[in-house]
């Protein structure tokens, strides 16, 4: 039974960041119909930028620890341009009815940042150094010892979550967001700007794509040829909590994660299969997800 | 006086099929014009027209003598034109607060506000936190209406207000009509209920397969006219009054 | 009312069919009129852009026509591939003859497959049909007795000659591409092509009229899987090795949809167009490792942003080129 009890809290921390892959690919979903397809590319393009970061500020300013920390604001700013220009200049080119042209182009997209990534940093894996964070733990009063990292990046998708149902319900940005997913002709009717709304959108789904891709390199290593696995746990994620709800998402990849950690407990070489198993029987038997919204 | 609004020679297609043979319309300040006609006479196509939902050419449209023909919808709402469309199409997974905020994206100042909208229409206030989708029909029209004065227009078309709505209810929808239009603001209504267009509008135009066989004061003309052109009968009249 | 006719063909397309069916004719002789020492590369080239092209078309005929966008084609590939290998090691069954029935049994396959892939839509069905071939994909690497993760050999051919294994292998790679286009091309000029078509373009439309639209997408689900299935036996009935993460990655699907897209989608030109110039690319550029791919994938992004339809799409409407004329023109 304990055993039991330590694997489903494993499951939950790893949840936690699944959820961050996931709320930007819900989040570009939600307002535009956009499958992202290079949705765990960009999470290791995220990573790569700011282990390179990293390294270019340990070059120059070898002597202060910190100052990665300090700078990562700094970071969180240009993911949001990123996103922005990258919405404005190709994928708003490619919305529309058929969902075909943006999948493709969001595939190519993956195979060229896949690609990048390899010329520039080989295949050999990477991590950011989390200055002892990722082995660091806290033990409960039950006996359980509990990493500290993973509870970090656990809380961070709880506010991320949470911050995100925020600013849909309670913002002006959050309505127009609602609005253009709802009806987009009768939003431009309302004077919205549907191909800015749209950028807000990408570039708020890349700040959570970085924070992801951070994390993961915190966590564990990365190397370039991850991407479509990542995609593929934001996916599930999203599917299994039920499409037009953050929580939902949250929810989704908080059971992925206890799946996938019971899996691993039977045999490490099943662990992701098993995860793979039990999303396509959820879909088949509840296909609009645990916590489906009214599609708008 | 010119006129704030006009058409010459209106053209619209959906993809290859015409919908509207070249309209010409005009309405000055303040006036309030109806547009009547059976289903698919081209109503509709003129209103998405004139606030850019549908393209037509430059020259075919002039607000204030300035051509707007084929100008993005966000662009015309901004100028002034706001649409109450047809079937409301209010946004579900908005509250009715929320709709009427809507009506602000367009950046206008003017008298309405979400205060004045609660005054005309009380009720929205009992129900402003609740989803849209849970009011009445009438009470959508509602929303949709004061969505629509929430972007201080100037000229305010409203697409078949009485479309699916019990007598009643359309008579409380009418009720508020004088209200709005008291300060001067200028409205296109588009109905299919004749009697009620005649009462309530100055002139009117009469639609038919695209084309305006029919356009003259509300007063001058007669039942039998309107019918005939309504119906298209071969014998169509020629317009009375003035445009 | 004058009575209205509805032709098909045009001027070009009896004048293209002579030149394929001349091409077809010259390229089964390649065996013969091949230059010696480079016979045996000629061949495997060939077999290996026909099995690209099989894998493309059925891929276009899924997209384009059936209007599902698919990510995960490779599983049957993959599983076509493995089920050849299964029933010539284990089995005792001629590889030869192992093909088709390993498409067939893909096709088969894809039949409970499709209650779960069709549960998703659009965008959503694309990425879930990826999670299904990453599915095939685990459970062949943990299968111990095809070799688990580092794969195995298709040792059934012991007793047959090199000479005779590459040739047969070679005309059934050119009998499957004759094959695949035929049969693209027939369904799509049939009642059921039209009525995909009339899917594609409105589905709420096309149901009202009458058209059964689950069973017809259900059957292009199984031909494109059948389609796969023997792609990915043909190659692997020349390439010999098979390993769980070659058979079913996902590149096949990057490299089908990058032959669709630049040749056109929708289109059955298109795909026989994106194969050769894919084909030209891959002759002179592939050397370049990851550039290479990185300019592929740009490329795919350029002609799908400012070149919808593709550049055999960008013909057709520009200058009304068809060889293989599916649409039905009103007189």
């Amino acid at each position: 039974m304990d055993a039991l009890l330590l694997t489903v809290v494993q499951g939950i921390l790893l949840g936690g960041l699944y959820c961050l892959f996931a709320l930007g690919l819900s989040l570009m979903y939600g307002v535009m119909r956009l499958t992202n397809t290079a949705q765990g590319d960009f999470i290791l393009l995220g990573s790569f930028t700011a282990i390179a970061a990293i390294a270019g500020l340990k070059w120059a300013v070898p002597d202060s620890v910190y100052l990665p920390l300090l700078l990562s604001p700094l970071l969180l700013l240009v993911a949001f341009g990123f996103g922005f220009v990258l919405q404005r200049q190709v994928l708003n080119k490619v919305l529309g009815k058929d969902p075909l042209p943006s999948l493709v182009v969001t595939f190519g997209l993956s195979i060229v940042i896949q690609n990048l990534l390899l010329e520039i940093f080989s295949a050999d894996p990477r991590s950011i150094d989390s200055l002892g964070l990722n082995t660091a733990s806290v033990t409960l009063p039950g006996g359980m010892a509990l990493g500290v990292l993973p509870l970090f990046i656990l809380s961070l998708a709880l506010s991320a979550t949470y911050g995100l149902q925020w600013l849909f319900n309670h913002s002006a940005l959050g309505r127009s967001f609602r609005a253009v997913s709802d009806d987009l002709e009768i939003a431009q009717l309302m004077g919205l700007n549907a191909k800015r709304v749209y950028a807000y959108a990408t570039g708020i789904a890349f700040m959570l794509i970085t924070v992801a891709g951070v994390l993961q390199a915190m966590r564990t290593t990365v190397s370039p040829s991850d991407g479509p696995m990542l995609l593929l746990f934001a996916f599930e994620s999203v599917i299994i909590g039920g499409m037009g709800s953050f929580w939902g998402t949250l929810i989704g990849a908080l059971l992925l994660g206890i799946t996938q950690q019971i899996g691993f407990r039977f045999d490490p070489g099943w662990g992701i299969w098993f995860g793979h198993i039990v999303f396509l029987l959820l879909l088949v038997v509840r296909p609009q997800g645990l916590f489906p919204k009214t599609v708008g | 006086m010119s006129a704030l609004l006009q058409t010459h020679g209106l053209t619209a297609f959906y993809g290859d099929a015409q919908a509207l043979f070249g309209i010409d319309f005009s309405i000055n300040q303040g006036e309030l014009v109806a547009i009547i006609g059976a289903n698919g006479a081209g109503k509709s196509t003129f209103m998405k027209a004139v606030t850019g939902l549908v393209r037509t050419r430059a020259q075919q449209i002039e607000w204030n003598g300035q051509p707007i023909g084929g100008m993005p919808p966000a662009d015309i709402v901004k100028l002034g034109i706001a649409l109450v469309p047809e079937g409301r199409r209010l946004f579900p997974s908005l509250s009715v607060e929320e709709n009427l905020l809507m009506g602000e994206c367009a950046g206008r100042t003017g008298r309405w506000n979400l205060n004045r909208v609660y005054e005309l229409f009380p009720i929205l206030n009992e129900k402003r936190w609740q989803p849209s989708t849970s009011l009445s029909g009438g009470q959508q029209q509602m929303v949709a209406i004061g969505r629509a004065l929430m972007s201080n227009p100037l000229l305010l078309l409203c697409d078949e207000l009485s479309l699916g709505l019990a007598p009643i209810v359309i008579k409380e929808i009418y009720s508020a009509l004088p209200r709005i239009c008291a300060e001067g603001m200028t409205a296109i209504i588009v109905e299919q209920d004749v009697s009620k267009a005649r009462e309530v509008s100055s002139r009117l135009y009469c639609f038919q397969e695209g084309t305006v066989p029919l356009h003259g004061a509300s007063s001058a003309l007669t039942a039998e006219q309107i019918s005939q052109a309504y119906f298209g009968m071969p014998d169509k009249p020629a317009g009375a009054g003035a445009v | 009312m004058t009575p209205f006719t509805v032709t098909r063909s045009n001027r070009s397309s009896p004048l293209a069919l002579a030149m394929a069916v001349l091409l077809v004719l010259s390229a089964a002789a390649i065996p013969y009129w091949a230059p010696e020492d480079n016979r045996s590369a000629w061949m495997r080239e060939f077999v290996e852009i026909a099995c690209y092209l099989v894998f493309a078309l059925m891929w276009n005929l899924l997209a384009g026509y059936g209007g599902m966008v698919s990510i995960g084609q490779q599983a049957y590939f993959g599983f076509g591939g493995y089920i050849m290998l299964m029933l010539g090691n284990f089995a005792g069954v001629n590889p030869f003859v192992a093909v088709p029935l390993a498409a067939v049994c893909a096709g088969l396959v894809s039949v409970p497959v499709s209650f779960i892939a069709f549960r998703l839509q659009g965008g959503y069905f694309a990425v879930g049909t990826w999670v299904i071939a990453e599915v095939f994909r685990l459970s062949f690497a943990n299968l111990a007795f095809v070799g688990g993760g580092s794969g195995t050999s298709l040792t059934a051919f012991t007793g047959i000659s090199k000479a005779v294994r590459e040739q047969t292998t070679f005309w059934m790679a050119l009998g499957g591409m004759v094959v695949a286009v035929a049969l693209v091309y027939i369904f799509l000029r049939s009642k059921r092509g039209l009525a995909l078509m009339a899917i594609r373009d409105n589905e709420v439309a096309a149901e009202s009229q009458g058209i059964a639209v689950q069973r017809t997408k259900l059957a292009v689900y199984v031909v494109a899987g059948f389609g796969a299935g023997l792609a990915g036996a043909l190659y692997y009935l020349s390439n010999l090795r098979i390993t769980p993460d070659a058979a079913f990655s996902v590149n096949w699907t990057a490299f089908a949809i990058f032959m669709v897209v630049i040749g056109g989608i929708g289109r059955i030109e298109g795909p026989i167009v994106g194969a050769l110039i894919f084909w030209v690319l891959n002759k002179f550029f592939s050397d370049y490792g990851s550039w290479y791919l990185m300019g592929l994938g740009l490329l795919a992004i350029f002609i799908t942003v400012y070149f919808k339809q593709g550049l055999w799409g960008y013909a057709q409407q520009r200058w009304g080129w068809s060889l293989f004329p599916t649409q039905r023109r009103l007189h």
